[in-house]
């Protein structure tokens, strides 16, 4: 099997649902010539064509108009949104059009799309290039979201959002693009299904939930405080909506301490509705209270490196939070 | 026109009456609409219609009975089945694109779908239409723009009414007019007298050919009164002029219409007084098992938000 980073795996999987389904195709800003600013798409249009492989205008809100256009004429199209950061413009579009044409037509029209966005913070992108909002789209029925934090996964969940005959919103950790190379497999045997989390350490004192970028960092952390004789059982959701309670439960049975841990910002995120719902599915079996460790409630990533370690969490800052938990 | 404005007339009166919750009326858009869509092929081409196009839903094919089923919000509605307020048209089989209620947002949807035509290349185009207000929407520009760079086969259709609620075109919109803005996306735009059915249909008849034949978009602007308030909550008597809003009712389209036909000599007095009493008689059964229909089921609720459910 081939060695592959995040990004390879993401071009990878663009690449084989291409040539296995003729009605996939890619659109977004500078994803042709240049093949994206990350490389997501490098080669795709020398191998498929400028119609398939599609620059856009600047123009997000199009972008996704036209990527919903094109599904509901039969197409299975792969949207990029150059930094998550510039979805919003898209906002109306993936909000009030994409993700309700199937209710709102009761059944009669579906919009079966993928929109790609690199996410989250740590490569001195600051305010613009570095936020974590995947919670503004995971709380909207009708949309799926995906959030790799491996090659593989990347790979295995994009190649099934493409397959998926509802709309995905898959986010990429940008941090993580060219973090780490793994032996990824091709074709079918690549595919993963999209709402399975994956318990990638197992350990019985503390369940620790998590999802992207932050999966390193809970990783990191549970290394330190295995050395004091913590064991910490991660679990990576990988995909957020629907998400994998019954991993999560099965987990909290067996540990009865369960953290949080995302990078967006603490109000209102992702981990806020993971928190709520373990505390209400769990409530008998916890020995202290379902507890969250989030990045501060300030408005973005600030660009200058010392603010911008601030803000991030790291392995100290999650190992700390896991501690306390453990103690409780 | 008539069948339009006889279910219309019949869905206020309802409204009034505590039945129907809300409408949005197309009261002097409807020879507009229905001449822009019999320029076009229902079946063949996309209709991306927005909120007040009730007659154009007409022409392109719904019926009275489905259209006064989406007023009563009933399981039968073949739009949303009761799920959106009537006037959010949509029929795959007709190739009419569910719309939503947000302004604009259909405008580079259709560009996405002229793509998709041309690239399938059997001369199909997509019809997209909107208000004067919707062009003051971002997305105007951005539909108007690809659509023009990939020379999508797109009809963009303006009902300019002059009014968006209660703010006037002066504060709506820059300049002479919408019709002007297409020269700078470097292909044609006409503004036309929408209570004159031939000059419509030449304008949509003269875009579809541009369309079908590779040349890309047109942009067309009828100029068009809205002798009905913006939709069942809002009264236009509270900020329009009194003088002005009499002098439109008697310019209202429909008989200008009748005396047209009747001078061209397409129709008699005796034919158009039948044509009536036929919609008369499809208002009355239409409001009738639409009234006696069934509402959805409470359990149908969470049904089609993803393709398993």
């Amino acid at each position: 099997m081939p060695e592959r980073n995040l990004v390879q795996a993401v071009r990878d999987a663009l690449d084989e649902e291409m040539a296995r389904d003729e009605r996939v195709c890619v659109l977004g800003e500078d994803v042709g010539l240049k093949g994206g600013v990350f490389k997501a798409t490098e080669g795709l249009q020398a191998r498929y064509g400028a119609q398939r492989v599609l620059d856009t205008p600047l123009a997000e809100s199009s972008i996704a108009a036209v990527a919903q256009g094109l599904a509901l004429e039969g197409w299975r199209p792969v949207a990029e949104m150059q930094f998550v950061d510039y979805s919003f413009p898209a906002f109306n579009q993936i909000v009030n059009e994409i993700a309700k044409v199937r209710y709102r037509s009761n059944g009669d029209f579906a919009c079966p799309l993928v929109i790609r966005a690199p996410t989250g913070g740590g490569v001195r992108g600051a305010l613009y290039h570095s936020q974590s909002p995947e919670a503004f789209f995971c709380h909207v029925p009708g949309l799926k979201v995906v959030l790799p934090s491996t090659p593989r996964d990347a790979k295995g969940l994009l190649k099934a959002a493409i397959r998926d005959p509802d709309p995905v919103i898959f986010l990429e950790p940008k941090k993580l693009y060219r973090a780490e190379r793994q032996e990824v497999a091709e074709g079918e045997a690549a595919l993963l299904p999209l709402g399975a989390a994956a318990v990638i350490r197992e350990g019985v004192d503390v369940t620790a939930v998590t999802y992207g970028y932050m999966r390193a960092v809970t990783a990191q952390a549970a290394d330190r405080l295995s050395q004091d004789g913590i064991e910490i059982e991660i679990i990576d959701l990988r995909t957020l909506r629907p998400w994998d309670v019954e991993t999560c439960v099965r987990s909290i049975h067996k540990t009865g301490r369960v953290v949080v841990i995302y990078e967006a910002n603490r109000t209102g995120g992702f981990g806020a509705e993971i928190a709520a719902e373990l505390a209400e599915r769990c409530f008998a079996s916890l020995d202290a209270p379902v507890s969250r460790i989030a990045s501060p409630d300030v408005p973005a990533m600030p660009f200058s490196p010392t603010l911008e370690h601030a803000f991030m969490l790291n392995p100290d800052k999650v190992a700390d939070g896991l501690r306390r938990v453990a103690r409780y | 026109m008539l069948r339009a404005r006889a279910l219309d007339d019949r869905r206020f009166v309802l409204n009034r009456a505590g039945k129907l919750a809300f409408i949005i009326s197309p009261r002097g858009h409807e020879v507009a609409q229905v001449a822009a869509i019999t320029a076009l092929e229902p079946g063949r081409d996309r209709f991306c219609l927005y909120y007040r196009n009730f007659a154009a839903a007409l022409a392109c094919g719904f019926s009275a009975d489905e259209l006064m089923l989406s007023a009563f919000a009933r399981a039968a509605d073949p739009s949303s089945g009761g799920r959106q307020t009537p006037g959010n048209f949509g029929s795959r089989r007709r190739g009419v694109i569910i719309g939503s209620s947000t302004v604009g947002p259909q405008i580079p949807k259709a560009a996405g779908i002229g793509l998709a035509l041309k690239w399938r290349g059997e001369g199909a185009l997509c019809y997209v239409s909107f208000g004067e207000g919707a062009t003051s929407q971002g997305d105007f520009h951005e539909g108007l723009n690809f659509a023009a760079i990939h020379h999508c086969p797109v009809i963009f259709f303006c009902e300019n009414n002059h009014w968006a609620i209660s703010v006037p075109q002066s504060l709506q919109v820059a300049g002479p007019g919408v019709a002007e803005r297409a020269a700078a996306y470097g292909f044609p735009g006409v503004r036309i007298h929408g209570d004159d059915f031939f000059a419509v249909y030449d304008a949509v008849s003269e875009a579809a050919t541009r369309a079908r034949a590779g040349e890309g978009p047109s942009l067309v602007e009828a100029e068009v009164l809205r002798l009905q308030s913006h939709s069942t909550d809002d009264d236009q008597r509270a900020y329009r002029d009194a003088t002005e809003l009499a002098a439109e009712a008697a310019r209202d389209p429909i008989p200008r219409m009748r005396d047209a036909l009747v001078e061209r000599g397409w129709l008699t007095t005796e034919t158009d007084t039948q044509l009536r009493e036929e919609v008369g008689r499809e208002v009355e059964r239409a409001t009738e098992a639409a009234e006696s229909a069934s509402d959805p089921d409470p359990g149908s609720l969470g049904r089609h938000v993803y393709a398993d459910a």
